[in-house]
């Protein structure tokens, strides 16, 4: 058995078992390693990785802005970069980043699990990662692509630059968020502790099940619909090429059938650590348990059913526009219905102000804007004058960086503790919250207003008059760009120095608190058998008895 | 109160029977949104500052929401969103709906250019122009990818496809000059792939429409037109660099030397160009002419041919002119500062 030689220490009575970060410190350990925690580990560096190359294409395209006309770099650079600003920061950082990262480290942890149900699945996964960002940054060295992220056709079959390379890259990441879906599915499924029915699981599984349901049922869709265009680059098919007798509209209906569930694959996780978060740092049982968990589901499942809207211009019928239309609006209620219960957690709570809930509420007010522009979007003809200005974008960010990038950080603060066992300085902490928070509204604000204004997107040049809001969102984009150094810079020296932290800094009630922190390889001495309802704070019971050999 | 939301909210002017009725719901969604953002966040933070931590061992009792709780927080966003959704869907029904007695204008989109055909026979690249107070039905499509086109003021957008043809309609209520730009991406030319509709009051838009009928008329005669006896404003130099930024020439063709979508004119003429064929031709004003009426006969090696034929686009004095203007463009001439990039005649005085 794989954890035997830990389990006879233990029983030998030597001194503590070593946590997963010193069972084992060679180079190989880690490169081989099938602890689900390791795994999150490598994941939560490639990803941030990632995040800062994508952040600082966003810087380099916010600085060609500052000027109406040619300015620091050409129209096809211009182009390379905000096609891979959008490849890397969708398909290398938001769709991994909260499900495989954290979902990873914590999950098997909340479920009373010793891993999950596919360990080296699990890493085959990290590695298939890998490969597809190996594939697509060769392709961006050679040449890049200059189609935006959506690679819409025709223009996608028929650019010079290198679309290929950077089709099969994202074609292989697909497969790594597919086995990371799968796993989670059966881990939930089979590996939940005694007395964790379903209706007891914390939120955060609830989510990362609905959206390991999108992962497993939409990825394949996007998968065929990448293959397609290659084969039609490089076999000279006619699919979706009007000039060989294709449609370019079928491309658009068969991305977007991915694509747009694909944002809920990227909103979902965060959800589901806000709904953690807010518990903890409220002290509170999540208010409406049932309609957070459920809404997840409703999110999950509605999705698949909204694509339409972004063809509301393209050429599709006035009936099926408005149909569309119709059902993206329950995506809202559904997220409204989240948005009260936690709003309602936090009511007669004990609330402490700490890095994590200033990222909360900042999530909140992120999410509520961002997701009511999105509305406003699905209300057809508002559409017609934003569709492909600037409001879309500023809109998407909002729930993109707005919402998933609040909560990854809410997230990353929160589980600090529990993955390093180290502190963080809570006044850097503070002070990067309020930087980012400050930053991002000065960065996107304008931005809706210039869509309002109509400068439409992946604008190289622009009519002068667009000038000013362009000048004040780089300036935002700057200020937000501080931020996120500051946070390296202050979670670096908390990694190196900071002093050793309490096995449960926070007083939390979410299960994963349950073992230390960070926790032995094997998760759990004994598996524990669950008594209470996730973060229920009325007395200081642990949620789980464990019994101690 | 409709001018000063509008002004808040940058929205252009509104200079479409659409237009006001868009922002009517705009600002009804979009204040809400505001207020609804805004009261999660405070209460948020009134929360907060009510249950504040006060000892590191407090417990808290446990709260579930009654039933009329959820069903407001239901119903509450639903009955907003929907009015929101059946508000905009009638409008959206409208703008999709010409109506019967709508002039129509073709319309083809093309790396970077947009062309405008009236069923009569006159056309013009990147200007269309309508009368104000009529309805006017485009009838688009595209010759290479998909572009969108889109009219801020208007608040008219729609994708222009290759392979079929799609419509809008709007009726333009006030006279002026409105910037078209493409909305959809399409390469290295998407953001000056702009245009402009110029909205005529009624009686001018018949007098231009009657000129161009009786020059494409006189034309076709083979006989001079009026413009061929127009006294000539200024050198030929100065009207070939007038023409070139009208016609649209300097979206692809630099004067500075720059490599962009076309050759550049700086020290064109004289030169020899290889061309894609392989062979060798000297740029004389044969072949600038040529050029210009078949662009796909002899395409300079390196260079895309994306180039429309200007025949019956342009007179023989207009083509001499910019045959003129391309000779006088030798590095020699012209400054050696950095390059500003093609010239784009801004057409709007903001």
């Amino acid at each position: 058995m794989r954890l035997s030689e830990a389990d006879s220490h233990a029983l030998a009575g030597a001194p503590a078992v070593p946590d997963y970060l010193h069972d084992g410190t060679t180079v190989m350990s880690w490169l081989n390693t099938r602890d689900h925690k390791r795994v999150g580990i490598l994941f939560l560096v490639s990803v941030t990785f990632f995040f800062f190359v994508g952040g600082l294409f966003a810087l380099l395209l916010r600085l060609k802005l500052l000027q109406p006309g040619p300015f620091f770099m050409d129209a096809l650079s211009y182009n390379r970069l905000f096609t891979l600003h959008g490849i890397v920061m969708i398909f290398l950082f938001l769709i991994p980043a909260i499900p495989s990262a954290f979902g990873n480290f914590v999950l098997p942890l909340m479920l009373g699990a010793r891993d999950v149900a596919f360990p080296r699945l699990n890493l085959l996964s990290w590695y298939l990662y890998l490969i597809g960002a190996a594939v697509a940054l060769w392709g961006m060295i050679h040449g890049g692509a200059d189609t935006g992220w959506t690679f819409y056709t025709p223009y996608s079959s028929t650019t010079p630059t290198q679309v290929a390379p950077i089709l099969l890259g994202a074609f292989i990441i697909g497969f790594s968020s597919i086995l990371t879906g799968l796993n989670f599915i059966v881990t939930v499924h089979t590996l939940r502790a005694p007395g964790l029915g379903w209706m007891r699981m914390p939120l955060f599984v609830w989510s990362a099940y609905a959206t390991s349901v999108i992962q497993i049922l939409a990825t394949p869709v996007l998968a065929i619909t990448l293959l397609i265009v290659t084969v039609e680059r490089l076999g000279g098919f006619g699919l979706f090429d009007p000039a060989r007798g294709g449609d370019p509209v079928l491309f658009q209906h068969m991305f977007w059938f991915y694509s747009h569930p694909a944002v809920y694959i990227m909103i979902l996780p965060a959800m589901g650590v806000i709904s953690e978060t807010v518990c903890a740092f409220s002290r509170k049982n999540p208010f409406g348990y049932k309609a957070i968990a459920f809404s997840s589901l409703g999110i999950a499942f509605v999705g698949f059913f909204t694509w339409g809207h972004h063809l509301l211009v393209a050429g599709q019928s006035v009936f099926v526009g408005g149909a569309f239309g119709l059902l993206s609006m329950f995506v809202g209620i559904f997220t409204a219905i989240k948005v009260f219960n936690w709003v309602g957690t936090m009511y007669r709570g004990a609330i402490s102000f700490k890095t994590p809930f200033a990222y909360i509420c900042g999530f909140l007010y992120f999410l509520v804007f961002g997701g009511m522009t999105g509305v406003a979007l699905a209300t057809t003809s508002l559409d017609i004058h934003w569709h492909d200005t600037y409001f879309v974008v500023a809109h998407f960010h909002f729930i993109m960086v707005g919402a998933s990038v609040m909560a990854f950080l809410a997230g990353l603060h929160y589980w600090f503790p529990k993955m390093f066992g180290k502190t963080y300085h809570e006044g850097f902490g503070l002070v990067a919250a309020s930087l980012i928070i400050l930053g991002f509204n000065a960065t996107f604000i304008p931005q809706f207003l210039l869509g309002n204004f109509g400068m439409p997107r992946r604008y190289y040049q622009y009519p002068d008059h667009f000038q000013a809001l362009n000048v004040a969102s780089t300036a935002g984009a700057t200020l937000l760009g501080f931020g996120f150094v500051i946070i390296v810079i202050y979670l670096g020296i908390a990694l190196r120095w900071g002093s050793r932290s309490e096995s449960n800094p926070w007083g939390s009630k979410g299960f994963e608190w349950l073992t230390d922190s960070p926790p032995p390889t094997h998760n759990f001495d004994e598996i524990p058998t669950i008594t209470q309802m996730p973060h229920d704070y009325r007395t200081h019971e642990p949620s789980g008895v464990i019994r101690v050999t | 109160m409709n001018d000063l939301l509008r002004r808040l909210l940058f929205l252009p002017d509104q200079a479409s029977t659409f237009a006001k009725d868009v922002d009517q719901l705009h600002y009804f969604v979009i204040l809400t949104t505001f207020v609804m953002s805004t009261a999660v966040g405070l209460t948020a933070i009134i929360f907060f500052i009510r249950f504040r931590r006060r000892s590191e061992s407090q417990t808290t009792p446990h709260i579930e929401p009654a039933a009329w709780m959820e069903a407001l927080f239901v119903g509450v966003p639903l009955i907003f969103f929907t009015a929101w959704f059946f508000l905009g869907y009638r409008e959206f029904v409208r703008q999709f709906t010409p109506p019967i007695d709508s002039m129509d204008v073709y319309v083809m989109g093309k790396k970077w250019m947009w062309k405008f055909a009236y069923p009569d026979g006159p056309n013009s690249i990147n200007v269309l122009r309508v009368p104000a107070g009529q309805n006017v039905r485009l009838l688009m499509t595209s010759r290479d990818v998909i572009h969108s086109f889109y009219v801020p003021e208007f608040r008219v957008k729609m994708d222009v496809l290759p392979g079929r043809y799609t419509q809008i309609w709007f009726n333009a209520t006030t006279p002026g000059r409105y910037q078209i730009f493409c909305a959809e991406y399409c390469g290295a030319g998407h953001s000056i792939m702009r245009g402009e509709v110029i909205v005529l009051k009624p009686q001018e838009y018949e007098d231009w429409y009657a000129a161009q009928r009786r020059g494409l008329a006189d034309r076709q005669d083979g006989a001079p037109t009026a413009l061929d006896f127009a006294p000539p404003s200024g050198s030929m130099v100065d009207q070939g660099k007038r023409i070139a930024a009208d016609q649209g020439c300097l979206k692809c063709h630099t004067i500075d030397g720059t490599r962009h979508i076309g050759p550049s004119w700086l020290d064109l003429y004289g030169r020899r160009e290889k061309l894609s064929d392989g062979s060798v031709v000297l740029v004389d004003e044969a072949y600038l002419t040529e050029s210009m009426m078949e662009p796909a006969q002899k395409v300079v090696e390196g260079f895309q041919p994306v180039m429309p034929s200007f025949q019956g686009k342009l007179t023989a004095p207009e083509t001499a002119a910019l045959v003129e203007f391309i000779k006088s463009l030798q590095s020699d001439a012209v400054r050696t500062g950095p390059s500003e990039g093609p010239a784009y005649a801004p057409i709007r005085g903001r």
